[in-house]
């Protein structure tokens, strides 16, 4: 078999329906997988495909392309509701998986402490797949459904990550929670676009990672803080009523559930004050 | 456009050449550009991205050659240490000032270092600090603690004094293939397309097993050309390092006894061993019942892993001195807890690889080791062969800490080498270089303290079980070294230490940076703090109060007259004691967040040598006609320096300066028996061998002319000249008759420490001479997660006289964050934590700056003085960060690491939050 590496989607998109191969962008999470030695029969290497690369503006947002690198992220012009996305590009591994993981690449993998899911569940990501049968699009929080698990039928791969129009005054962060300072799989990872009006949030957008078998939005307390003053954030308990439901932490060597737990309202206060700075 | 591109062979660029290869259908980047061009200065540390040693630069950008399918680079411009080294002058000028500062110790980790920092400094020219850290984060050290390499790529100036003798800060010697990738380490030497060995591993910590018919399926699968096991092995199918106890198998026999271990080994083409999968092997296993924690190892009924140990205890060590009970009862105040710490896994870069051949019906195994000679005895045993028929010739070492002490490739590639006939080679993947390989014994440590209302020590009584895995390897040297070095370095009158190490069905724990004297030290300067606090005394001034003096006892009854630098250490951190705490605590006042900061301290030390056991080293060293002086250094450099400082040593006792040395490396068929690199003796031990070889050659030489013992002697082609009292005489070389190896003037030198050893009570004269230690931590803790962000160290070594100061340097920031991993991040546990991903050593970004404080206080056996230091530097880290996370939080944490989880945990029993 020859080492395919189309620069015409479509084709590739007839490779995947003929031969169903492992795909392969970035190589990141890619040869980390494979057995001593390993070799695939079947490779689609995606990272020739010009649809696949960059970050574009659209009439209805932005779009990143799959194969688009976590560099070229990070240093990509975009509003500071990106900013999230970006602190977490730069705290994907170090310089060189950023130089060479890819976004697509960071959602198929589907690790529950993936570090691009949060900010883009924040920014409502949309998922675009393709397949010689068409497009179609689907939420980023559809498209992961569990530990390692997604939405992509046999022949589909995903081409981009749509971003929804976004104002242009709403502001982010991110912040990791690790036990060392780089190169970590994080303990527990929050992500948080807000919008500020007057001294007051407008709008709350809180996704946390590696809490959950898949990263979770917090709806009630996005609702709950919406019409809060910026002033006030650190008096409220960010860990009231039902605000951590969606959470299900595990216990592993990072880290106990408990101590995700307990951390994650702290960790979500001190992001969404910090988005609340702004540049 | 839309044609496909299948590529079959590609063209790239490589360090400024066009290349072509044809590599295999997704093979990585790392393996192309080693095994099909050559270019084995491309290192590979983990082959998963978590470790950046085989960083290279494609157009420009720092990427890890193991995650790149070479089809990736086609049409690309790729750079690889070699090539940079060459063309680039960001490259040159890091290439000068790696070696300056020392910033390449075992030098598997430099390339990747060096090409992260190319990539760096085009971007930025002049870098922050944080910058390099940002840059460099990719990349893991597990030898310098990372703040040579910030130095060297910041350009701050080098301490380098152009002296070459003894106390001289020089370059290393060996240090320029390190900073060009030329240093061939165990992976680099066997010649592309040899033949491979992969071992078959038990995936069960205990399981029984049977094989099927091994002949017909090697038969059967393609370039597999022999299966070796137990009926290969002509000698004894058993090895340790302490003969009394050896007891590890080459391959299990019916039962596997920890997860990893080898039953059998395949040899076959390197498509073969690509292709192989020890699923597809035939053994059947069926998983037993095991242990895995010393308490399960000790009850009734428990699974016995050998025989003859009956309750899984394999050995016992005792020291006992006065009445500690009855010193506890009459004291004033007593403090005591139970501590417990984890495996630890060395976590060289490099994993255990190695080639063999056969040489004229003589075996030659080349791979990487600590103890040349041990594994030439090893191998005897094993190979059933006469020494003579062995040779080993260690690779460069890419990182060591204990663990290549004990053989581990070794005796696969012999066997596979001797059944086939041909060459062979192996190297371990990252995950069985964790699963198989040594690590440092977790210890269930109980200890109680006493002490009078005056501060002085009143009674002591250490107790731990030490979980020695499955084998015994150096788990004897562990039990006996514990009860000896449990008081730290203190007079402690009423003492009693018993160190048990029991069998488990885990990896074999051995030999790591201090031989479980890290462990005790966690407990016993842990409790030290807290003793002090409750006698309110400044824990400085405590310490210092009952620090070990000339004339005072040791727990051993070992009495020095001399060199004993325990109170000078301690003593030299007093400045800096009251000025960070003041800092800390005017910090903390003004804190209104969660933040609190913290200072400790703690004190350790650690004898140089075997414990009370010979341990020679000889070196010897010969002049050539021409006129050159050739050092045949045995000592293995494992990243420590031991190639240059035993040159400065010889150099100075012969008269000239090191850099006049032509260095031989070590060879068991050319260097003498310098013993293992180990116990923190090659400077003590070795290094006195090197001056009686040098004083040694300097007499002879001054024999020829009959000069005093203040002649100055020059070395020139074909002549020795000799300079006394203003007059020159030429010693003419080239009518001399050179012996077989070439020498006309040879000279040998050998040290043996005086020890004497220990009575059933541990009295006696374990060691010929102790190092001393004591350290400052400073942190910051966040309170709310429980994180630690470390600020500061200042260490203070007694080392007698530093031979080379920086890399006196460089060793005690090397093992400062060595202790830092262990304090707070670094847990190995069999089946879970077997890659760099999970398992965590501390980054670049995790290692502040680390203040030496050189103490040397004279010792009467060192060379000019000098003591060993390298195990001695992590001894009192983890605890003095422990301290210190009492004094910012008030928390007191017994058991490491302590991960921002535990942390948290304490600090909310604390406050009830």
């Amino acid at each position: 078999m020859p080492y395919l590496a189309p620069i015409n989607t479509e084709e590739a998109f007839r490779f995947l329906e003929s031969n169903n191969p492992r795909i392969v962008a970035g190589g990141t999470d890619y040869f980390p997988s494979l057995r001593q030695g390993q070799i695939d029969d079947d490779l689609l290497d995606v990272s020739r495909l010009g649809e696949l690369q960059g970050v574009t503006r659209t009439d209805a947002g932005w779009r990143i392309g799959g194969a688009t690198t976590w560099t070229t992220i990070a240093h990509a012009p975009l509003p500071p509701a990106f900013d999230a996305l970006k602190l977490a590009a730069l705290e994907v591994g170090a310089r060189q998986i950023q130089n060479q993981g890819t976004i697509a690449g960071n959602i198929c993998n589907a690790s529950p402490a993936a570090d691009g899911v949060p900010p883009l569940l924040a920014l409502n990501a949309m998922v675009e797949i393709g397949s010689v049968g068409g497009r179609r699009m689907v939420g980023l929080s559809d498209f992961i459904t569990g530990v390692r698990q997604i939405d992509l039928k046999p022949g589909e791969m995903v081409v981009a990550l749509h971003i929804p129009d976004i104002s242009e005054t709403a502001t982010s962060s991110f912040s990791k929670l690790g036990s060392r300072k780089h190169l970590v799989i994080s303990i527990v990872m929050v992500a948080a676009v807000v919008e500020v009006k007057a001294g007051k949030l407008t709008d709350v957008r809180i996704a946390v990672g590696s809490c959950s078998p898949v990263a979770k939005r917090l709806p009630e307390l996005e609702a709950r803080l919406v019409g809060q003053a910026v002033g006030d954030l650190g008096d409220i308990d960010f860990g009231c009523g039902q605000a951590l439901a969606p959470l299900s932490p595990i216990s592993d060597v990072r880290g106990s559930d408990e101590y995700r737990l307990d951390v994650v309202t702290e960790i979500c206060r001190r992001v969404v004050v910090d988005a609340c700075k702004g540049n | 456009m839309g044609a496909s591109n299948p590529v079959s062979g590609i063209h790239f660029e490589l360090n400024g050449e066009s290349v072509h290869v044809v590599p295999n259908l997704g093979e990585r980047l790392s393996e192309t550009l080693r095994e099909r061009l050559d270019r084995r200065d491309v290192k590979i540390g983990c082959n998963a991205g978590d470790c950046g040693a085989c960083s290279v630069l494609v157009n420009g950008d720092t990427v890890c050659a193991c995650l790149m399918p070479a089809q990736q680079a086609s049409g690309q411009k790729v750079e690889t240490l070699a090539g940079l080294v060459k063309d680039d002058d960001h490259a040159k000028a890091l290439m000068e000032r790696f070696q300056d500062h020392g910033a390449a110790q075992c030098g598997i980790c430099t390339p990747g270092m060096m090409v992260s920092a190319v990539a760096l400094l085009r971007d930025t020219p002049v870098p922050t600090e944080q910058q390099v850290k940002d840059g460099l984060a990719g990349v893991l050290c597990r030898c310098t603690g990372y703040r040579k390499i910030i130095d060297a790529i910041l350009g701050v100036p080098s301490t380098l004094d152009g002296m070459g003798g003894a106390g001289g800060s020089m370059r290393r010697l060996d240090g320029i293939d390190k900073v060009t990738g030329v240093e061939a380490f165990g992976d680099d030497v066997a010649p592309s397309g040899t033949l491979e060995v992969r071992v078959v591993r038990s995936p069960y910590p205990r399981a029984s097993f049977v094989f099927g018919d091994l002949d017909g399926w090697c038969a059967s699968t393609a370039g597999m050309e022999a299966v070796l096991t137990v009926a290969d092995i002509s000698g004894k199918n058993c090895f340790g390092v302490i003969p009394d106890f050896a007891d590890q198998p080459v391959f299990a026999e019916d039962i596997a006894r920890f997860r990893g271990e080898a039953v059998a080994a395949v040899v076959g083409t390197p498509e073969a061993i690509r292709a192989f999968g020890p699923e597809n092997f035939p053994v059947t296993w069926t998983e037993l019942d095991n242990v895995t924690a010393v308490d399960e190892a000790q009850v009734a009924g428990a699974p016995q892993l050998h025989p003859a140990r009956a309750g899984n205890l394999m050995c016992r060590g005792f020291v006992k001195t006065g009445d500690a009970d009855a010193a506890l009862q009459a004291a004033d105040v007593t403090v005591e807890g139970a501590f417990s710490t984890s495996f630890v896994e060395h976590g060289y870069i490099e994993p255990e690889a190695g080639f063999a051949e056969v040489v004229n019906g003589r075996v030659e195994i080349h791979a990487c080791t600590q103890a040349p000679v041990m594994d030439l005895e090893a191998m005897a045993t094993i190979l059933g062969m006469d020494r003579s028929q062995i040779r080993i010739v260690p690779t460069g070492v890419g990182g060591g800490f204990g663990s290549k002490l004990d053989i581990s490739v070794q005796p696969f590639l012999a066997l596979a080498a001797l059944k086939t006939g041909q060459p062979v080679r192996i190297t371990y993947s990252r995950q069985e270089s964790m699963q198989s390989t040594t690590k440092r014994h977790p210890a269930e440590i109980k200890l109680k303290i006493g002490a009078k209302k005056d501060g002085r020590l009143s009674g002591f009584r250490f107790a731990g079980d030490f979980n020695t895995g499955a084998y015994a390897s150096w788990g004897p040297t562990v039990a006996n070294r514990v009860p000896v070095h449990a008081s730290g370095p203190y007079r402690i009158s009423d003492y009693i230490a018993t160190a048990n190490g029991i069998h488990t069905n885990c990896p074999p724990s051995g030999a790591f940076r201090g031989f479980g004297v890290p462990q005790s030290g966690i407990a016993q300067e842990s409790l030290f703090d807290d003793l002090a606090e409750k006698l309110e005394i400044d824990p400085l001034e405590f310490r210092i109060l009952n620090a070990l003096e000339d004339g005072t006892p040791t727990v051993c009854g070992q009495v020095f007259s001399q060199g004993v630098g325990a109170k000078a250490c301690l003593e030299a951190l007093r400045p800096a004691w009251d000025h960070e705490r003041k800092a800390a605590d005017a910090f903390n006042a003004a804190s209104t967040g969660s933040l609190r900061r913290g200072v400790g301290l703690a004190a350790g030390w650690y004898g140089c040598g075997n414990t009370s056991l010979p341990n020679p080293s000889t070196i010897k060293a010969g002049l050539r006609a021409d006129g050159r002086v050739v050092l045949h250094q045995g000592a293995m450099d494992i990243g420590q320096g031991a190639n240059t400082v035993i040159s400065q040593i010889f150099a100075t006792a012969l008269g000239v300066s090191a850099t006049d040395v032509e260095l031989i490396g070590s060879d068991t068929d050319v260097t003498p028996d310098a013993g293992k690199t180990s116990a923190s003796r090659q400077t003590f031990v070795s290094g006195n061998a090197a001056r009686l070889s040098g004083e040694d050659m300097r007499a002879k030489i001054l024999r020829h002319v009959n000069l005093s013992e203040d002649a100055t002697l020059a070395f020139e082609s074909g002549a020795v000249l000799v300079t006394d009292a203003g007059k020159t005489h030429k010693i003419d070389l080239t009518g001399m008759e050179p012996d077989s190896e070439g020498y006309v003037i040879r000279s040998s030198g050998t040290y043996d420490p005086p020890t004497k050893p220990l009575d059933e009570n541990g009295q006696g004269i374990p060691y010929a001479q102790f190092g001393y230690a004591a350290q400052l931590a400073v942190i910051e803790v966040d309170e709310a997660l429980g994180t630690i962000n470390p600020i500061k160290f200042v260490a203070a070594h007694d080392v007698g006289k530093a031979i080379n100061p920086m890399l006196v340097e460089g060793q005690v920031q090397g093992g400062i964050a060595q202790g830092l991993g262990m304090a707070l991040m670094e847990e190995y546990l069999p089946g879970r934590t077997e890659n760099l991903h999970d398992y965590l050593i501390p980054t670049i970004g995790d290692i502040p700056p680390i203040e030496t404080l050189i103490i040397e206080v004279p010792d009467a056996h060192g060379p000019y003085g000098a003591k060993g230091l390298g195990e001695h530097v992590l001894i009192p880290t983890a605890p003095s960060l422990l301290n210190a996370i009492k004094y910012a939080t008030g928390v007191r944490v017994y058991s490491v690491p302590v991960t921002p989880s535990r942390l948290r945990q304490a600090i909310k029993g604390r406050t009830n939050d």
